[in-house]
């Protein structure tokens, strides 16, 4: 309750607005660097903006519906309009329009992604917190060796030892795809076999993610602890426990929550890697076919989309961290 | 009079914090560890040739041995000796490291420097520009970059040059502006010294420990981007590379494990001996840690 009564209020005051707008201006801002590459990379724009794979009557269709004769003012204006409308190009090589061959890969990349953020959050707060109490103990040491250990390995690499230990060498899970291609599954079954095909995915996804928000748990939880509150809640003989996870964590988990929110980017490119690897037919995997097929207004409208969902999940975040800590102000 | 006390002051105090910086440095065990690895790796990549024992480009008919005694590391489909790709691939890899993150750096610092230290209008400006650069997620940048402008070696350094300075550029203008508030620059200021003298004199040797930290993280992140990109087909194939053997064995993982394994071993052990010394560099030099990882791109 308290918490829906600041945000209201703080969006009175001009601040969600203010956001919006700003938000709003970054995704201008990145349309017109897509219209700028388009328009900077060598050869003919018309190429880039259907793909290899037209012929010279294509092309001229092209020239003349984005209107490549005309001022480059004229040309960025119908760009943006036609970005507006919810129209990215059409895809020669998948014979549909751009924006449905990127919505219907959406989901398996959500999926992967929100699992692996759960599972990283959990785990990555809870080792966080231990590492933090025990602060340059055996235990924190070897957490801390992880973290880094988990930060300097490619995410692909991860990728490439789980796949070679678990699904080649033991044979556990499934090495590739999202469901068996082989047997007709449904309800209860199927939701089984994607699962076991999540596995490896998920945890690979999740021990990049892991590393970092461990590191900043730990750090932002050192910092709470030497606070005076903490003191006078141990002098008054609350339980240990009860001042980790009751005082201290509830103030150490508004740094991570930014966090978590901030490296959506980075959790998006760790997706590219992921799912190259364990054939995911996701988002991830349709840019590497776009790329090697030369399917430019896929690859441009993938680019596009990605960065607007950076803005818009930044937005999110600022908004729930404005939400949760009383004492930002902006 | 005054000067040289105010001199030797600094000297003392810059003399005393280095030797605290090198204790703090040498007790951390993964940083000494990650120094060893990187002379290692920096020997490696500069005597390839010397190191190496067969030309890693040279095809042969034995294809996809196991490692053994006359192949370490094995061979891979097209006969290719591993242990030499995996020896010239540190080459690469360094050599782009490296560069990317001089250049940006270079851009950085100037940049940095000018904003922080004029302010006002050229601040603002310089400010707005970096962030604009910040707007787009920077591996998928370098992606589409790399993949409408093609991936030789240069291009592939300026891609990355592009989407690294202005990370280097709002760190050191951050520094800047916390270093230009310290009183011996008011001290320096009063004295008459000129902008250029204190800029160049007072503010940058200051600023130095954390461009160096900074550096050092730079080029790791750079080593596993640009693995990234050749990984996914968008390195330069004339060059060897560690992400380029990745991505030519990743078809072969079921019966060759040997050629995705040593590339990426080779991968993460640079990277992470590169992050244990930054890591520990940044410790040291400041306890309490501006910099966390820049950011983890691949």
């Amino acid at each position: 309750m308290r918490l829906r009564r600041q945000l209201l209020s703080r969006s009175s005051g001009g601040f969600f607005i203010r956001r919006a707008v700003q938000a709003f201006f970054l995704i201008l801002v990145l349309i017109s660097i897509n219209f700028l590459l388009i328009h900077l990379a060598p050869g003919d724009p018309a190429h880039i903006l259907s793909g290899q794979s037209g012929d010279e009557k294509y092309y001229e269709f092209i020239r003349a519906k984005f209107g490549l004769d005309r001022p480059l003012t004229t040309q960025l204006w119908i760009y943006l309009s036609s970005v507006a409308r919810g129209d990215f190009g059409y895809s020669l090589g998948y014979q549909q329009p751009v924006i449905a061959v990127i919505f219907e890969r959406v989901p398996a990349t959500l999926l992967l992604m929100l699992s692996a953020v759960s599972v990283s959050s959990v785990a990555g707060v809870a080792l966080g917190v231990e590492a933090a109490r025990r602060a340059n103990s055996f235990t924190d040491r070897a957490i801390n060796t992880f973290a880094v250990l988990g930060f300097s390995m490619p995410s692909f690499s991860v990728g490439h030892l789980l796949l070679i230990v678990f699904a080649l060498y033991l044979g556990i899970f499934p090495a590739q795809n999202m469901s068996s291609a082989s047997q007709e599954l449904s309800g209860l079954d199927y939701g089984l076999d994607v699962l076991s095909h999540m596995v490896l995915p998920v945890t690979t996804l999740a021990i990049v993610y892991l590393a970092q928000v461990m590191r900043l748990t730990r750090t932002a939880m050192l910092n709470v602890l030497g606070e005076n509150f903490i003191t006078t809640a141990r002098a008054k003989g609350v339980g240990e426990g009860r001042v980790i996870y009751g005082h201290a964590l509830r103030n150490a988990l508004l740094p991570v929550i930014t966090v978590i929110g901030s490296d959506f980017g980075m959790l998006l490119s760790g997706a590219v890697f992921i799912e190259t690897v364990f054939a995911w037919p996701g988002l991830g995997r349709l840019m590497i076919d776009s790329l090697a097929m030369r399917d430019y207004p896929v690859l441009m409208g993938l680019f596009l989309i990605i960065s607007t969902s950076v803005v818009v999940v930044n937005f999110i975040t600022d908004l729930a961290y404005a939400a949760l800590d009383p004492r930002i102000k902006y | 009079m005054i000067t040289k006390t105010l001199k030797q002051d600094r000297n003392d105090e810059s003399a005393a914090r280095r030797w605290n910086t090198w204790r703090s440095f040498k007790r951390n065990r993964s940083a000494l560890t990650g120094l060893i690895l990187l002379a290692i790796f920096l020997f490696v990549a500069v005597f390839a040739e010397q190191v190496a024992p067969r030309d890693p480009q040279k095809m042969s008919d034995e294809t996809f041995r196991p490692p053994s005694f006359e192949a370490l590391f094995g061979t891979d489909d097209l006969g290719r000796d591993v242990f030499s790709g995996v020896i010239r691939g540190a080459r690469t890899s360094i050599f782009i490291g490296v560069t990317v993150a001089l250049l940006s750096g270079l851009v950085g610092v100037v940049v940095g420097l000018t904003a922080g230290y004029a302010g006002g209008l050229l601040d603002d400006l310089l400010m707005r520009i970096t962030e604009l650069f910040l707007i787009p997620p920077r591996f998928f940048l370098a992606l589409v970059i790399a993949a409408l402008f093609g991936s030789t070696l240069f291009t592939m350094i300026a891609v990355l040059s592009v989407t690294y300075w202005p990370t280097a550029a709002r760190l050191v203008r951050a520094e800047v502006l916390s270093i230009r508030e310290r009183s011996f620059i008011e001290a320096a200021r009063a004295m008459g010294a000129s902008p250029a003298r204190i800029v160049f004199h007072d503010i940058l040797p200051n600023a130095l420990p954390l461009i160096v930290t900074n550096f050092t993280l730079m080029v790791s992140g750079v080593i596993l981007v640009e693995a990234g990109l050749s990984f996914i087909g968008l390195g330069d194939a004339d060059h060897i590379s560690w992400g380029y053997m990745l991505h030519n064995g990743q078809h072969f993982i079921r019966d060759a494990w040997w050629t995705v394994f040593f590339p990426t071993l080779a991968v993460s052990l640079l990277v992470f001996a590169l992050n244990a010394v930054g890591d520990a560099l940044n410790h040291a030099l400041d306890p309490k840690s501006r910099i966390e990882y820049l950011d983890k791109p691949a």
